[in-house]
């Protein structure tokens, strides 16, 4: 036999949240759609229990704190490129896990979700960017370039830079010389 | 950070490409806002109405008739105005020469057109992820250069 129903989807969802948010001993007024309003503030535990019961539901918490967090670890990787005259002889986990003082698994998920890209391809790309950027300014071998960034040699750099941008790194230089030499004439045109 | 969604615009005289580039951006998990437009002339008039939205990245055909890819990325470079706009080219010739006279008047990317809707999904993908990459960690995009 078939049954038939008829269900109102917002009150299913609110009682639904109400309910998890009872189960996790939390206070909260539910402000309107798709905002809490939570009374007591939320421990970084309970928020993760939260996410995970609530992501069966097919309810996603969205949070500032995560924005926050991916923003800091973008900051940090690139603070750690730019800043440090060499590269931390440790790993890139247990230098993210220290800095942001959270396990390194937990902060390479929630980034890869925000930001669609593994925080290990984030810090080749970035890694990239930086060899690019000194390769401009033409202050150091190539040889030095991939010794600072911590690459075993100097093939394995340009091996690297060629898989991310399709280009060696020398044919990098020649295009970005011309490109300069390319606008100097158009503003000389200009001014003319 | 950006919430917003990407707004990619393709200029390409065939139908068939053009449709196969909105399908192929309909599966990323980016979030994407494609328009369309079916030669240069009519790229540069879209560019030029204030009332329309800026796309953040250009793909642009080599090959198109009244206005061809290259003339545009020359006109687009010319103006301060479309300083943030990524510009991909987008076409059938793989040679050396076009992609590095690309790069040199201003491109960001050169894709050489595959053959199959696989490779040209997995390629897009690629491209607007990076594309994305640049666009929400403020990356230099003057030494934005990628080949693929």
């Amino acid at each position: 036999m078939k049954l038939y129903i008829r269900y109102n989807i917002n009150t299913t969802c609110k009682s639904l949240l109400q309910e998890q948010l009872d189960k996790l001993g939390l206070t909260c007024e539910l402000t309107g759609l798709g905002e809490l309003e939570l009374k007591n503030g939320i421990s970084a535990d309970q928020h993760n229990q939260l996410s995970t019961v609530l992501k069966k539901y097919g309810i996603e918490v969205l949070d500032d704190r995560i924005s926050s967090l991916v923003q800091k670890t973008k900051d940090t990787i690139i603070e750690m490129l730019y800043l440090e005259e060499k590269l931390p002889p440790s790993k890139v986990s247990f230098y993210l896990a220290q800095k942001l003082n959270y396990s390194f698994g937990y902060i390479s998920n929630l980034f890869s979700e925000v930001t669609f890209i593994s925080i290990e391809n984030f810090i080749i790309m970035q890694k990239i960017e930086r060899v690019k950027q000194l390769i401009i300014a033409n202050e150091l071998t190539f040889t030095q370039i991939a010794s600072k960034l911590n690459y075993s040699s100097s093939a394995h750099l340009s091996w690297q830079f060629k898989k991310i941008t399709g280009l060696t790194p020398s044919s990098f230089q020649r295009i970005i010389k011309k490109r300069r030499e390319n606008n100097g004439s158009n503003a000389e045109k200009e001014l003319m | 950070m950006h919430h917003d969604c990407l707004h990619v615009l393709l200029a390409d005289d065939d139908k068939d490409d053009r449709l196969f580039f909105k399908y192929a951006i309909e599966e990323l998990k980016i979030q994407t806002f494609v328009t369309t437009v079916n030669d240069g002339v009519e790229l540069m008039d879209y560019l030029s109405k204030t009332e329309n939205q800026l796309p953040d990245l250009i793909f642009l055909d080599l090959n198109m008739p009244r206005k061809g890819g290259i003339e545009c990325l020359k006109e687009i470079r010319a103006n301060k105005l479309f300083n943030n706009l990524s510009i991909a080219i987008y076409s059938t010739s793989g040679s050396e020469k076009d992609i590095e006279e690309s790069f040199v008047l201003g491109a960001n990317i050169y894709i050489t057109k595959p053959n199959d809707f696989t490779s040209l999904k997995k390629i897009l993908a690629e491209v607007i992820n990076i594309n994305w990459q640049y666009h929400t960690s403020g990356l230099n995009k003057e030494n934005f250069v990628l080949s693929i």
